[in-house]
């Protein structure tokens, strides 16, 4: 997939800006034992640039992280930071700051101390440790909370401490390893806020590594997809979405439903899905972009709010049908979610504003389903094992 | 209800770990009162009250030489074992080489091997050097005997220690001795204080060892005790066991109070 120089991952990453980036891996590859757990990627992080390294656990995320911070040092390949060669320099050296998933406080030292430890090791002067110090614990909204040990604070407060622990030294890069892993969702989501705010305020440049995808989305400028210790694909939310250059990349951001079936090119632009007599129809862009060619296994990805049933209208040349019945009704507050069933026993489900579920359908009841042929993505499918 | 038939079993089971700790602790307490004694020889149960056996204690030359040197060699003891045995912790939890737990089974052996066994070995080898019936001879072969404690000790404390603890400090700027020193060390600290607690007791009450590597000259408390037993069954020898008791006992309650303090 990232040999395609047609990819998003390498255009994004062939486009030379003037400035250097913060972060340039190269051919990065780390190997345990007889298993490659990052198997050689590219990367460039723009300075100032939040990007998630998103991905299932064991894809390679983690370690790629690990190798940045100089917890581990790669099998081959190399680490540019801020334009120096970092491969072979110890962690204390790198200037990078780390924010870990269980926070990593230090128990015995107090939430100040904490946050004055990395201007204690570079030796700052005491009257500028207690002024960054005091300006660190402000910008998380903890400056009152100095002198509290970590275990006399909550899960998201120590993390924010933690946080202010990462940036107060103004590192060239900032790492984070699944930092809101262990908080509840609301905390999350609240502290998802605060990490953008800080990060923007400081210009940080962050490398962020997660396995919750709306996370990633929501957090993000741009991201890439970990697969097996490979980038599967590289850019912002949107293009991932929009334009998912993998099967595995549609599955992993944002909901779909896969059609799996043969593909066949039409001619001038475009083509058809055949799957056991359903036929559907594939869009120009969306043909050209998987540059797939006749009698390719192939599966077509439809997200489930470009669906909608369709009341018995008249179906237009520009649209794709496929018949269902109805398994389940879930009101999400503003939209409504179907589930159905294709008579393969196939689930797929449809996300529609409320207001157009005006039908009042019932478990069992067959709908037709139409969706617009531009909606429809075409991805090689690589099967399953 | 069950518990009717719980109730008679719980009172056994009370007296039978009562009785079990009575006859653990008898054989000890027996001797205190009997430093109390007001008669010339050692007997149960003490005749009147007197202090004049501790009087005695500190100060007769010999028994006084032997807290002192006993003191010495147990304090010197206590601190060089601490330090290799933190140094040999480090290196066997953190590091990475070939013969690791070969490394970690010997430095952990003098707890299997019979102490007579090390006592005639060194005694041997101490003799050849010089340093037999010295306090450098005897320090080296105690602490010896006390670096498993130290080892395990501190082992387990770098175990139950966050290693990501050890990254931050890392990533912040630290170098492994900077980092050893302001996150590590503050950490394991109360494995490394209970160590030093178990390590000053193994020399404070150590016999065997020590009778092969003192001499005439050079006693220590243990050792004067088991020479003064032979000759003369005078109660000072109550006295000591006491003192010796004391001390010990309390070492053991303040590395309660360390582990208490320690952090999960």
């Amino acid at each position: 997939m990232t040999t395609d120089p047609s990819m998003p991952a390498r255009s994004a990453a062939a486009s030379t800006s003037p400035e250097r980036p913060a972060l340039v891996l190269r051919g990065l590859r780390k190997d345990f034992g007889t298993i490659a757990a990052v198997d050689g990627i590219d990367l460039e992080v723009r300075r100032g640039e939040f990007l998630t390294l998103l991905g299932p656990s064991g894809s390679g995320k983690t370690t790629t992280l690990r190798m940045v911070a100089g917890f581990m040092a790669p099998t081959s390949g190399s680490i540019e930071i801020d334009g120096t060669d970092m491969t072979r320099v110890p962690p204390y050296r790198r200037d990078v700051g780390m924010v870990f998933q269980n926070y990593a406080l230090f128990p015995h030292m107090t939430a100040a101390d904490n946050v004055a430890f990395p201007l204690r090791m570079r030796r700052r002067p005491a009257a500028e440790i207690k002024k960054r110090v005091a300006d660190a614990l402000e910008l998380v909204k903890l400056g009152s909370h100095g002198d509290r040990y970590p275990r006399q604070l909550s899960g998201g407060q120590q993390q924010r401490i933690a946080l202010a622990r990462a940036v107060v030294f103004e590192p060239r890069l900032l790492l984070m390893d699944e930092p809101l892993g262990a908080l509840d969702r609301k905390l999350r989501e609240s502290l998802q806020l605060e990490i953008i705010r800080v990060s923007r305020e400081l210009g940080a440049t962050v490398l962020y590594v997660t396995h919750d995808q709306e996370e990633a989305l929501v957090m993000s400028d741009r991201i890439a997809i970990f697969s097996m210790g490979l980038i599967e694909q590289l850019g912002s939310g949107e293009d991932l979405y929009d334009r998912p250059a993998s099967l595995f990349v549609a599955d992993c951001i944002g909901e779909s439903n896969i059609l799996r079936g043969t593909y066949e090119v039409d001619g001038g632009a475009g083509g058809w899905m055949t799957r056991e007599g359903s036929r559907w129809r594939v869009g120009g862009a969306a043909a050209a972009r998987s540059e797939l060619s006749s009698g390719a296994a192939a599966a077509l990805v439809v997200r489930p709010e470009r669906m909608r049933i369709l009341d018995g209208e008249a179906v237009t040349d520009g649209m794709n049908t496929l018949d269902a019945s109805v398994d389940e009704v879930l009101y999400l507050g503003p939209d409504t979610k179907y589930q159905l069933a294709l008579g393969s026993g196939q689930r797929i489900s449809i996300r529609e504003p409320r207001e157009a579920n005006a039908r009042g359908l019932q478990r069992g009841d067959p709908v037709r389903v139409g969706w617009s042929v531009d909606d429809g993505l075409l991805v090689a499918d690589p099967g399953k094992g | 209800m069950s518990d009717s038939w719980r109730q008679p079993r719980r009172i056994l089971m009370a007296a039978l770990g009562a009785l079990t700790v009575f006859y653990l602790l008898a054989p000890t307490l027996v001797i205190v009162p009997m430093s109390f004694t007001n008669a010339q020889i050692l007997s149960f149960p003490p005749e009147g009250f007197s202090l004049q056996w501790y009087e005695h204690m500190l100060t007769d030359r010999q028994w006084s030489t032997g807290i002192v040197n006993s003191l010495i060699v147990g304090l010197l003891t206590a601190a060089l074992a601490t330090v290799l045995g933190t140094l040999a912790a480090l290196g066997i939890s953190r590091g990475r080489f070939p013969g690791r737990s070969l490394v970690n089974g010997l430095v952990l052996s003098p707890l299997i091997v019979p102490v007579v066994v090390i006592a005639i070995g060194m005694f041997g080898l101490f003799v050849q050097w010089k340093i037999s019936g010295s306090v450098l001879g005897l320090v080296l072969a105690h602490t010896a005997l006390a670096l498993p404690f130290v080892v395990v000790n501190v082992s387990t404390s770098l175990q139950t220690m966050d290693r990501n603890l050890e990254l931050a400090a890392a990533n912040l700027g630290a170098d492994p001795r900077r980092s050893f020193m302001h996150v590590t060390l503050p950490i394991i600290l109360p494995g490394v204080v209970a160590g030093a607690i178990f390590a000053f007791i193994t020399s404070w009450d150590e016999v065997v060892v020590a009778i092969f590597l003192t001499s005439a000259r050079f006693r220590t408390l243990p050792v004067e005790m088991w020479e003064q037993v032979r000759q003369v069954v005078d109660p000072t020898v109550a006295a000591v066991s006491t003192t010796l008791l004391v001390v010990t006992t309390t070492l053991l309650l303040v590395l309660v109070f360390v582990r208490r303090q320690a952090p999960a």
